[in-house]
Order: C-alpha cells, then sequence, then structure tokens
C-alpha cells in the first residue's frame, strides 16, 4: 500500500500536485473502509442523550454542538512548514464541504511576527464561502480588524489572556492594556455589525504563572462578553487542565457568562481534552473549539500536541448520539490532505486508526 | 538504581512546570464531586503491552520493568502469561520473569492462565494470582482461541475451581465490551451474561474490556449499567483501549458511575493488532494524571511510572504513547 501510495503521490511533498492529494485520499477510502465510523451510535441519528436507558452522567448533554474548526488559523499558525496560499484555501474549501459551521479562517497580525499569516487576504478572497457557514478571522487591533474588513471578513475574533505574564510575553502589553485595544475593535465592530467572538488563554494553568485563579478567567470573560462579544471561548492553553478544574472553572465563568455563550477549547497536549469537553458538555456547554488532525503543535512543551484534533470530537459526539451536522469521512479526507501537505503524521487517533495516512 | 536522571529531578523540583506542582498536591475532595475517593490502577504493560510488541524483549528487560513499576506505587502489575509459547512467543520466559521479579509484599503479580496446564504451570512458578480471559463476541472467541464462548467459560471453570482450592484470587478479563472487530456491535446484555458468569464461577474481579477502543461515552454508560444489574460495582474494571482517542473520556464516565479500578499500559505499551499503527491500551501515566487532577487518591508515583515508561520505551526503542510523557519527560 505504502509504495502505491508513494506512486500515486510522486514520492514526497515536492512532487505533489492537489490532484495528487485528492486521487490518495480516494486509495485511501477504498482500502481502509473506516467500519469503525459505520458502527451503531456513529451517525446523528444514534440514540439521543437524555433518551430512557441512557445513564445518569450523560442524560443532559445538549442535542447539538456547534464544532468551531480553528486548524486553518490556529492549527496552521504552530505549524513550522509554511503551507502556501492555495493548500490553505483548499483545505478551508474542504471543510466547507465536510459540514462544518464556524472555520477560523486567517489571522490579520502583522506578518512580521506570524508569517504563516502573511497570505491573509488572498485566502479571504480564495475560499469558497458555504452561505450558512461563517468564517471568523483573528483581529488583534483596530489596524487588523480594518484589514479584515476591507478583504471581505463578516466575523471577527480577538484573544484575551487570564494571565499578566503570559499577556506580556505573548503581545507585550497587560492584560488590562489589552482589553482596552479590543474594547476598540469592539466599537468599530458593532457600528459595521461585525459579530465578534472573545478568546480567553491559559484558563486551566499558564506557563509561567501555574495555576490560574477561576474567578480571574470569570472577570476576563466577563469584560468581553460585556463589551459585545457573542461567544467567549475558554482555552486551556497549554493542554494541563483535568475534569475537575474544568469543573471549576466553568461554574466561576456562567456566573458571569451565560452557558449557551460559553465554547471550550481544549489542548490535547496531557492527553486530557476529550475528558474536559466531557465534562464542559456535562455542564451544559454546546460550542467546541477543535483543529483538524490535531494541527498546531504546543510551543511550550517541545514535540508535544496542541489543538485537540476536530476527528476524534466528531467521534466522541456522533457516538453520544449529539448532532454536529458535520460529515466525518469527509473532515477526515481534509486532514490527510493537509498533513501531506505539511508532511506530517497526523494527530487524530480516529485518522490513525482509521486511515494509513 | 543508580541516580535519578535529570529529566526526573526537572519534575521532581517542578521548576519548570510550575502547575505540576499544584496538580499533584491537589486536595483529596473527590468524594464532593461524586467520584470515587480511591482508584486501583491495573497496570498491565508487561503483559497486554509487551505482548502486543512485535520485537522480542530480552527477560532481563521485563523484570526491570516489573522492577521499577513495583517502586512506583502500583498495587497490581500484570506480570506475565503462562500461554503455549506457540502462539505468544513474547511470553515464552514467563517462568524466569516470574521467578526474577523482586516480589514486594503488598503488590500483586497477575498471570495469565488460559487453561488448567498454564495454572498448573503458574502455580508450579509461583504465582498467587491468575486472571482468566473471556469475551462478549463468540467470532472474536473462535478466531482469537479457537473455540466458543460456552466452551471457553468451561475451560475457565477448571481453572477456578483449582484456584479456589489453593486460595489462589482470580481476575475475570471480558474483552470487546464495546465493539468487535467482527460482528461489530456487541449487545450490553452479552457482556453482562459473560461477567455474570465470570464473576458466579469465583472470580473476585471483571475487568471489562474495549479491546479495539471503538467505544465512546455514551457506549460505555449504556454497557456499564447492564452489567451493573448483575455484578456488584466495587468488583467492575474498566480496560479501555485508546485507539480511537477516547479512553480517558470513557474512563471518566465509569468513575462518574462509581467504578474505582481503572486497566492501563505504561508508556501506552501495547498496540491494535486490529488497526495497523494505531494505539491500544490508554496510557499508565495519562491516567494517573487525570485522576491525579480530579482530586482521586491512587497511590501511585506520577514522575516513577515516567522513569520506567523511559526505561521500556528505549529499550524498545520507540516513543511513548503517554502525551504527559511526551510533553514533560525530558530524557
Amino acid at each position: 500500500m505504502g509504495e502505491l501510495l508513494d506512486d500515486v503521490l510522486g514520492g514526497g511533498s515536492g512532487g505533489l500536485t492537489l490532484v495528487k492529494m485528492a486521487t490518495a485520499m480516494r486509495v485511501c477510502r477504498a482500502v481502509y473502509p473506516c467500519w469503525a465510523l459505520q458502527t451503531r451510535g456513529l451517525s446523528a441519528a444514534a440514540t439521543p442523550p437524555g433518551a430512557s436507558g441512557v445513564s445518569t452522567p450523560l442524560k443532559r448533554l445538549p442535542a447539538r454542538v456547534k464544532i468551531v474548526e480553528v486548524g486553518p488559523r490556529d492549527g496552521l499558525q504552530n505549524e513550522k512548514t509554511l503551507v502556501p496560499a492555495e493548500v490553505k484555501i483548499q483545505l478551508i474549501d474542504m471543510l466547507s464541504e465536510a459540514g462544518l459551521p464556524v472555520i477560523e479562517a486567517t489571522s490579520f497580525v502583522s506578518p512580521k511576527w506570524v508569517p504563516q499569516m502573511a497570505d491573509q487576504v488572498e485566502v479571504m478572497r480564495g475560499i469558497r464561502r458555504r452561505p450558512d457557514a461563517s468564517y471568523p478571522v483573528l483581529t488583534p487591533n483596530l489596524q487588523g480588524f480594518q484589514a479584515a474588513v476591507r478583504a471581505g471578513a463578516r466575523e471577527v475574533a480577538i484573544f484575551g489572556a487570564v494571565s499578566e505574564l503570559f499577556s506580556k510575553k505573548n503581545i507585550n502589553c497587560s492584560v488590562e492594556e489589552s482589553l482596552q485595544r479590543f474594547e476598540e475593535v469592539t466599537r468599530a465592530a458593532k457600528e459595521q455589525s461585525v459579530p465578534v467572538r472573545g478568546y480567553v488563554s491559559c484558563v486551566l494553568g499558564c506557563p509561567y504563572e501555574g495555576k490560574v485563579s477561576p474567578e480571574k478567567v470569570a472577570q476576563v470573560a466577563k469584560r468581553l462578553y460585556s463589551m459585545g462579544c457573542y461567544e467567549i471561548s475558554l482555552g486551556d492553553t497549554i493542554g494541563v487542565g483535568t475534569p475537575r478544574g474544568m469543573q471549576e472553572m466553568l461554574t466561576a465563568v456562567s456566573r458571569e457568562v451565560p452557558i449557551s455563550a460559553i465554547a471550550v477549547h481544549c489542548h490535547d497536549t496531557y492527553g486530557q481534552a476529550l475528558a474536559n469537553i466531557l465534562v464542559a458538555l456535562q455542564m451544559g456547554v454546546s460550542v467546541v473549539d477543535s483543529s483538524v488532525a490535531g494541527l498546531g503543535g504546543c510551543p511550550y512543551a517541545q514535540g508535544a500536541s496542541g489543538n485537540v484534533a476536530t476527528e476524534d470530537v466528531v467521534y466522541m459526539l456522533h457516538g453520544l448520539g449529539i448532532h454536529t451536522g458535520v460529515d466525518l469521512q469527509k473532515l477526515m479526507d481534509a486532514g490527510v490532505f493537509i498533513c501531506r501537505a505539511l508532511n506530517r503524521k497526523t494527530s487524530s487517533k480516529v485518522a490513525q486508526a482509521s486511515c494509513k495516512l | 538504581m543508580g541516580n535519578i536522571p535529570t529529566a526526573v529531578k526537572h519534575c521532581l523540583s517542578y521548576k519548570d512546570y510550575p502547575w505540576l506542582a499544584g496538580l499533584l498536591q491537589e486536595e483529596q475532595g473527590a468524594g464532593k464531586t461524586g467520584l470515587p475517593e480511591y482508584v486501583k490502577i491495573v497496570e498491565v504493560g508487561p503483559r497486554d503491552g509487551l505482548q502486543n510488541e512485535k520485537e522480542i524483549i530480552p527477560t532481563r528487560t521485563k523484570i526491570h520493568l516489573i522492577d521499577l513499576l513495583s517502586e512506583s506505587g502500583l498495587t497490581v502489575i500484570e506480570a506475565t502469561s503462562f500461554v503455549s509459547s506457540k502462539w505468544v512467543p513474547q511470553m515464552a520466559d514467563h517462568t524466569e520473569v516470574l521467578l526474577g521479579i523482586k516480589r514486594h509484599p503488598h503488590i500483586q503479580y497477575p498471570v495469565l492462565t488460559p487453561n488448567m496446564q498454564g495454572f498448573q504451570a503458574a502455580v508450579a512458578a509461583g504465582a498467587t494470582e491468575v486472571a482468566v480471559f473471556g469475551t462478549a463476541s463468540e467470532s472474536f472467541s473462535r478466531k482469537n482461541i479457537n473455540c466458543s464462548i460456552e466452551e471457553s467459560l468451561q475451560r475457565f471453570e477448571e481453572v477456578i475451581k483449582s484456584a479456589k482450592a489453593v486460595n489462589i484470587p482470580v481476575r475475570g478479563y471480558v474483552s470487546c465490551v464495546l465493539g468487535c472487530p467482527y460482528e461489530k456491535n456487541i449487545e450490553p446484555a452479552k457482556v453482562a451474561e459473560v461477567a455474570k458468569r465470570l464473576y458466579s464461577m469465583g472470580c473476585y474481579e471483571i475487568s471489562l474490556g474495549d479491546t479495539i477502543g471503538v467505544g465512546t461515552p455514551g457506549t460505555m454508560a449504556t454497557m456499564l449499567e447492564c452489567v451493573l444489574k448483575e455484578v456488584p460495582r466495587e468488583a467492575l474494571a474498566v480496560h479501555c483501549h485508546d485507539t480511537y482517542g477516547q479512553a480517558l473520556a470513557n474512563i471518566l464516565t465509569a468513575l462518574q458511575m462509581g467504578i474505582s479500578v481503572v486497566d492501563s499500559s505504561v508508556a501506552g505499551l501495547g498496540g491494535c493488532p486490529y488497526a495497523e499503527g494505531a494505539s491500544g491500551n490508554v496510557a499508565t501515566e495519562d491516567v494517573v494524571y487525570m485522576l491525579t487532577g480530579l482530586g482521586i487518591n491512587t497511590g501511585v508515583d506520577l514522575c516513577k511510572v515516567m522513569e520506567a515508561g523511559n526505561f521500556i520505551c528505549e529499550a524498545l526503542k520507540r516513543k511513548t504513547n503517554s502525551k504527559v510523557a511526551q510533553a514533560c519527560y525530558k530524557p
């Protein structure tokens, strides 16, 4: 099988074309029919949560979960290999085909700081937008916001931190200063009817400060929500959180921000992501961020993984009978595609188990 | 055992990982969350883990691995398997391993005994606890041990009777509880039936194995609900494979339903024979990390387990499957 694929792919990412990658995926699917995806409980029509016979811990799960796909931005931003705009566009288009309702497309930061996102305008203009999907872009400041709107962005995102040290090291200002910058963005966005998503990072631990107080997370989340962010994504940036920490943090935040406006953004650096997501679902959270193929390593733990893989999240949600609108097979195709382009193995266990690539 | 490697000192000093100190000193308080206060970890790396490794590992390496694990606070370490070496060459040195390990008085070292012949050899080699391996899938039974579920249970009945006569506790395993590579879906009622049979025969504990790792929290909960009608909670364990990344979520679900025994494998040893290149057993380090964060007592020293994991991975010349070890162990 390896030789057949090498033949098709021209032996190495240097000789790859998009056509060859698509062929590779068809070959993969034919040989590895992924029977596990067809078993009971893996379609949206499976036993709905709360139905009779489903156990107490899982009785109050949401019937639907919105997946926010961050692979093209958060994922690729943390990959060392620079990926050409056409590959990013193809990836986003494939993710759109897979039914993802929200796909974070790119980031309007200075290319000096984040060279991977230098082709932000080209990507925004090149993608084929599904009318019922949204393609938010990161805008760290007013300048980025204005550039994003000019390039056709219809939703933006801002990134706050709970930890002072992390804020200083990452964006060279205090948490308060960053929130003031974001206020400018949210004001301008309101005027132009552009929805804003707020992110809070380091919610379960900071690489510099260690433990983070749930109350502090709640305060920053509340500020972003009051400024006008329609949704607050709470990020376990270094993946150190465990279900109890997640529970305590969400309890504190949900006193200030309605559960329906909360999302979780779990990193799988310590393998805890799915357990943390499960607990969040049990508390009523119904928006989950994830990254196709688990793209994006951890800059704080060399060689370790970062974002949780969308394939693994969708597998779990579908197994729970939760509707996501995502076609897992097409999602895996997108994962195979981008891994070949990056010349790396997938970080998704579902993909590893289902397909050799 | 010589000097502590620098990497482990890093863990112990927590200097580079300020959050780790907090995590490892987490308050005991799991009872408030409805979770068990104590979870017993059954370490299956030396048997279930190594059995699935392609390369034959030298006996002295197996012995050293078990000795390192014995130092980490684990109270149950599955040491080896008394099966025919024709079928499982990796376990051909079972007697040597059992005689070679340093046995701590408060640690159990169960060994697999598929039949009377294996049981007798195990006792002759000094085994003081044995395990029998049933399945909920007829096809899996026929393909794996060349007989029906009923025939296998009759064989185990002989073993358990003999074990009882010499006061040797027997642990029962049921495989394919959430899915089978041949039959796909497995009825929870079938799992409950096999678990009940093993328990009534005299197994003190039944370990329910998601052999191909396809289960998700919903199917885990449904299966456990069914089994709990037939076997008491305290006598149940879960043996989750991480082939589809679902193990920790499934284990969490089991804990929420009151299960307090979890099987795992150091460094996530043992791939999946049904999905080439995929992972198998859940990594002990990752389980201990989660349990510690939940405030659940395990008695296990995470750093020492990582040290054992590092040892065996170097011996096997492969990377660990433990995410915790990947993230924070620096040899």
